[in-house]
């Protein structure tokens, strides 16, 4: 392991994502938020405003999270609100599940989600499962988060999307935010919402500047659970992604613009439950449909949004059949050349848009 | 080579005149329990000192031998690879900082009398499993340096050819490099229960961290290898910090050697390479003859943070870390004694020092100047047996690569 994330190694990379990422200069007027910035003021607004929020995992009090996403709050709340724990996440996930179940609102940190298979019982049989076992006697209003997915060059174990695992199982809300935005107000709606919730971040995204409204950085702002965005309108054909995977997406529509193909990026934002109106009534608009996701091919998010649009009126629209850009089909290697081909990239997507619409 | 070849031969004949001297000087020594001594036996002149201290003992009657020793060459061999590693690390950190290195990258840096005193007392055919700190146990279990190196530049002469990096070395006996907190801990278990399956006399020594000490697994390792009595040395190499939490704050009882009680265990100052090694022939034989685990707590200290990442100096003072130092350092006390028992000259130590040093940075050479694999390599060794057809789908639905035999 793993893990404490590199501050200069990720400004670094942050750096590099950031001369990708399109800034005009009307936004620089406007306000921003990083990532890192929304998640720590999303749990700080909420700890304050609840006394049962707590936040609870490995390094997040007083080293302000191994990605720094707590910075400030042990000192701002003090060890009962903000709690270090051993390096046992089967154990502390336990704990902040049985917390749940008496009545608390932990927020439980993994330091990344691959740790998360070492508590994985407990976020699926504990969790996830209690209120129906329970015929809603227990309720377990916990948010399991952290960063989910690969960083950059941290080999196999650490590397891993697990969006599809989460979202396959009932019980459990999961989210996948893109934007900063996005992070605030669904952060916040997790921790207020009555159910277990994983919140599947993304480490590439936490330094990133994204702008924000003024209705988003009020206090009581939250998005609804459950529900996409249209983050970029078009009308040739549907892009569907979420996390990182819309970043890739907007690159991609923005390069097409160019020649003409108008591209619809729907962000998911929730992968369950998954917003099934909003990808057909995109579908039904532009008659052509790609998913976007770095997590593997198989049962992935990809294929549940294909299979629900084949089994809905939707397919009726479909002018070709769907597919999918997704990571290469193997365990992630550590060398530089051999990841950036085992991750989709804006090429692998353009490509793949020109051959659905037989361009 | 020739280095040592010349000194073996001509040290023998001066070595009554040392062990005069060092003898004299006991007597003088108002500490005669830490003062060394040097005498000639049939192999040539031996370090000899008495190290009180060296172990801490629970459920065990008696311990290991608190008079340690060892020959000229073989204090030689330890100071080298001791220097190997300490340098293997300057370049990893040198190579990081120059975004040569990615990712994760933990340094073993003051520990290195750990690795080397107990490999010394290992068979050949005993296996060994430990956690991400990997890079001088993967050098101690036969990896060449350059192996390890281009495995952190992520070249194709890397020991996993680029794909591991850091965290996931392997080697013959050599089970990783695991980069999930206390995994390691009942994989090893598991390859003492096969070294037991099949007879042999052989045991694995399964290494882990402070922080990982509280892992549930390892409890439930621990029972499991009482039980069925498996050949399994349980190493926890106590650097005083898991990630950046103290073993006060994380351990409920931070004597790990004490942790089971239904397994003996054996505290260990281990930057001291001949009790490590003296400690790890006693855990051993106690494993081979039959009694099952035994668990080893090696009191060392790690001089960087975490990782690459962690500056380490948010939860401990620079002080500590310069204290350690300059007054518990593996390898400058291990020469010391050396130097001090005259088993060996200023001289030779900076022979072998620039030695040493070229062998870094030839290979540091060989780790920046050689090729990645070929991109299509990255779809090979995802099964040993492929099915027939079997293609690996790519990031689209227009990338297939058809690895079956």
């Amino acid at each position: 392991m793993n893990l404490v994330n590199n501050i200069l190694k990720s400004h670094n990379s942050m750096e590099v994502l950031r001369r990708s990422f399109s800034i005009s200069p009307r936004l620089l007027t406007e306000k921003s938020l990083t990532i890192r910035e929304a998640i720590t003021q999303a749990m700080d607004e909420e700890i304050s405003r609840d006394e049962r929020v707590f936040l609870i995992g490995e390094e997040v009090a007083q080293y302000d999270g191994a990605y720094k996403m707590s910075k400030g709050l042990w000192k701002k709340h003090g060890d009962k609100r903000v709690v270090d724990t051993p390096i046992t996440e089967m154990g502390f996930a336990g704990i902040a599940t049985g917390a749940a179940m008496a009545g608390l609102r932990p927020i439980c940190e993994f330091m990344t989600f691959n740790f998360s298979m070492q508590a994985i019982d407990h976020v699926i049989n504990s969790a996830a499962k209690a209120y129906y076992m329970s015929a809603g006697i227990v309720k377990v209003p916990i948010v399991f988060r952290g960063p989910n997915g690969a960083a950059a060059g941290v080999g196999a174990q650490h590397s891993q999307d697990y969006s599809s695992w989460y979202s396959q199982c009932p019980g459990l809300k999961v989210i996948a935010p893109y934007s900063a935005e996005d992070c605030r107000g669904l952060l916040k709606a997790a921790i207020r919402d009555d159910d277990p919730v994983v919140f599947l971040e993304n480490e590439l995204l936490y330094g990133l500047h994204f702008p924000v409204s003024d209705e988003a950085l009020s206090a009581d702002f939250v998005l609804p659970i459950g529900k996409g965005k249209i983050e970029r309108e078009g009308k040739h054909i549907t892009l569907v992604a979420y996390s990182i995977g819309v970043k890739l997406c907007m690159e991609a529509a923005k390069e097409l613009e160019q020649s003409g193909i108008q591209c619809e990026v729907v962000n998911l934002r929730s992968l369950r439950p998954l917003d099934e109106d909003i990808i057909k009534n995109s579908v039904k608009k532009t008659h052509y449909l790609l998913t976007v996701e770095f997590g593997w091919s198989q049962c992935s998010i990809g294929s549940e949004v294909i299979a629900r649009i084949c089994e809905s009126d939707a397919f009726d629209y479909l002018d070709a059949p769907p597919i999918r850009v997704t990571g290469a089909d193997v365990p992630l290697a550590y060398a530089k050349t051999l990841e950036q081909n085992s991750m989709p990239q804006v090429a692998n997507v353009v490509k793949s848009i020109k051959k659905v619409l037989n361009k | 080579m020739n280095i040592y070849a010349k000194l073996i031969v001509r040290l023998p004949a001066n070595g009554w005149r040392l062990l005069l001297q060092q003898q004299q000087h006991k007597i003088n020594s108002s500490i005669p329990s830490l003062a060394t001594a040097v005498r000639q036996a049939s192999s040539g002149p031996i370090l000899e000192y008495d190290e009180p201290n060296a172990y801490k003992l629970h459920m065990l009657e008696e311990g290991p031998n608190n008079h340690v020793s060892c020959t000229r060459e073989e204090g030689l061999d330890f100071y080298r690879k001791m220097q190997v590693v300490r340098r293997m690390e300057a370049s990893a950190n040198n190579m990081y900082k120059a975004k040569l290195i990615r990712g994760f990258c933990h340094l073993y840096s003051g520990q290195e009398a750990v690795c080397v005193g107990m490999k010394a007392a290992m068979d050949k055919n005993d296996s060994l499993i430990t956690a991400y700190r990997a890079h001088g146990w993967t050098y101690m279990m036969g990896v060449s340096v350059t192996g390890v190196l281009a495995e952190l530049t992520g070249r194709k002469t890397g020991c996993s050819e680029g794909r591991g990096g850091s965290m996931h070395m392997y080697g013959p006996n050599f089970y990783g490099g695991n980069g999930i907190v206390g995994a390691q801990v009942p994989l090893g278990a598991g390859v003492a229960f096969a070294h037991k399956y099949r007879g042999e006399q052989n045991v694995c020594v399964a290494l882990y961290g402070d922080g990982a000490a509280n892992q549930g697994q390892v409890f439930e390792a621990f029972n499991m290898a009482k039980l069925w009595l498996l050949p399994c040395i349980f190493v926890c190499e106590n650097n005083g910090y898991g990630m950046g939490t103290s073993t006060a704050r994380a351990s409920a009882n931070p004597n790990f050697y004490r942790r089971c009680e239904y397994i003996p265990g054996l505290w260990v100052n281990g930057m001291d390479v001949l009790a490590v090694r003296e400690a790890t022939r006693f855990a051993r034989n106690w494993c081979t003859s039959g009694k099952g685990p035994i668990i080893m707590e090696m009191a060392t200290y790690r001089y960087f943070g975490h990782s690459m990442s962690d500056p380490g100096t948010s939860y401990r003072t620079r002080e500590e870390v310069q204290d350690v130092r300059k007054s518990r350092d593996p390898i400058a006390s291990f020469r010391e004694k050396l130097l001090q028992a005259k088993l060996a000259t200023e001289d030779e130590f900076k022979g072998i020092d620039n030695e040493v040093k070229k062998l870094i940075e030839d290979a540091e050479n060989h780790a920046q100047n050689d090729p990645e694999l070929q991109v299509d390599e990255l779809y090979s060794h995802i099964y040993s047996n492929p099915p027939a057809n079997f293609k690996v789908r790519g990031c689209d639905n227009f990338t297939f690569k058809d690895i079956s035999k």
